[in-house]
């Protein structure tokens, strides 16, 4: 077996595993009844899912010859921005009362997304001016 | 000579992690453009230093080196295991639950780092922060014991993003 033979079942095995998850993360996404519980399917798809497919893309970058690194840097900036999107979502979760109440917190007074109470008594009553 | 230093270089991380990223931008390794880099990484630290005046301080890159294995290992397995709920666990057995984990980090950074790896490990999420910066929110897909998350929380990344951010 060549090397070339090599990488590009490699590649194929890569691309399998990748949609794989990516299809788990779909099915999630869809399944799950619950705001919050939906908002972990993403965070799967973002990881593994994509990591498989981009190190598809370099190992056959790499095997015709002409080497990549992008794929890292979009790993990259995909590891940092994940969080934060997610991050965002569950605080409007949160805030629109869509999820269940949280727990509060055992050393503060309380969580800072509900930190408004002028603002919560607002959207309670329905009145937006 | 320390001063100068400091005000040409307020982010000396920051300026190699620019160059790196410039050079791995280009997609060739090249005199030209790994100075090009250089001068951006001076260039943008610089002209964003008043918006971020503090450096951290004590930050070890070596252990976040570790660190940051142990935090690829765990998404990998963490991911089959919760590939592994999505397909078998129905809805009506799905067991979601809030976590309360109370924080020994304080540095801004420590913290944001913990929660980001929170969330990327499949099956947390972390949701917020208390008023005062002591307890984050997590919110964890499907667990029968959420103190031993907690726990795995606390043992597993905190103890060694405190040794990191010390």
């Amino acid at each position: 077996m060549t090397l070339d033979v090599i990488a590009t079942y490699a590649t194929a095995v890569f691309l399998l595993i990748g949609s794989g998850f990516v299809i788990v993360g779909v099915i999630g996404l869809l399944k799950f009844n619950d705001p919050m519980t939906r908002l972990h399917a993403p965070t799967k798809v973002g990881t593994i899912g994509i990591g498989m497919l981009l190190l598809a893309s370099m190992t056959h970058a790499f095997a015709s010859g002409d080497g990549s690194l992008h794929e890292l840097l979009i790993m990259a900036f995909l590891f940092v921005t994940a969080p934060i999107s997610a991050n965002f979502i569950a605080k409007v979760n949160i805030h629109s009362r869509t999820c269940e109440v949280p727990p509060s917190p055992s050393r503060d007074d309380t969580w800072s997304t509900l930190k408004s109470p002028d603002l919560d008594q607002e959207i309670k009553g329905g009145v937006q001016e | 000579m320390a001063r100068a230093f400091r005000w040409l270089l307020p982010h000396p991380l920051l300026t190699l992690l620019l160059t790196l990223v410039w050079t791995l931008l280009q997609n060739e390794v090249s005199a030209g453009m790994v100075v090009f880099g250089l001068i951006l990484g001076i260039i943008i630290p610089w002209g964003t230093s008043i918006w971020w005046p503090d450096t951290p301080k004590g930050f070890r890159p070596g252990k976040m080196i570790s660190y940051s294995i142990i935090v690829l290992w765990d998404i990998i397995v963490a991911n089959v295991q919760v590939a592994w709920i999505v397909l078998t666990v129905p809805n009506s057995r799905l067991k979601p639950a809030w976590i309360v984990v109370p924080l020994d980090l304080r540095k801004p950074e420590a913290i944001t780092v913990l929660a980001g790896t929170i969330t990327l490990t499949p099956g947390t999420v972390s949701a917020d922060l208390s008023d005062e910066g002591h307890s984050l929110l997590v919110h964890v897909l499907h667990t029968d014991d959420p103190d031993a998350v907690r726990d795995e929380i606390k043992v597993r990344y905190e103890r060694r993003l405190k040794e990191i951010f010390s």
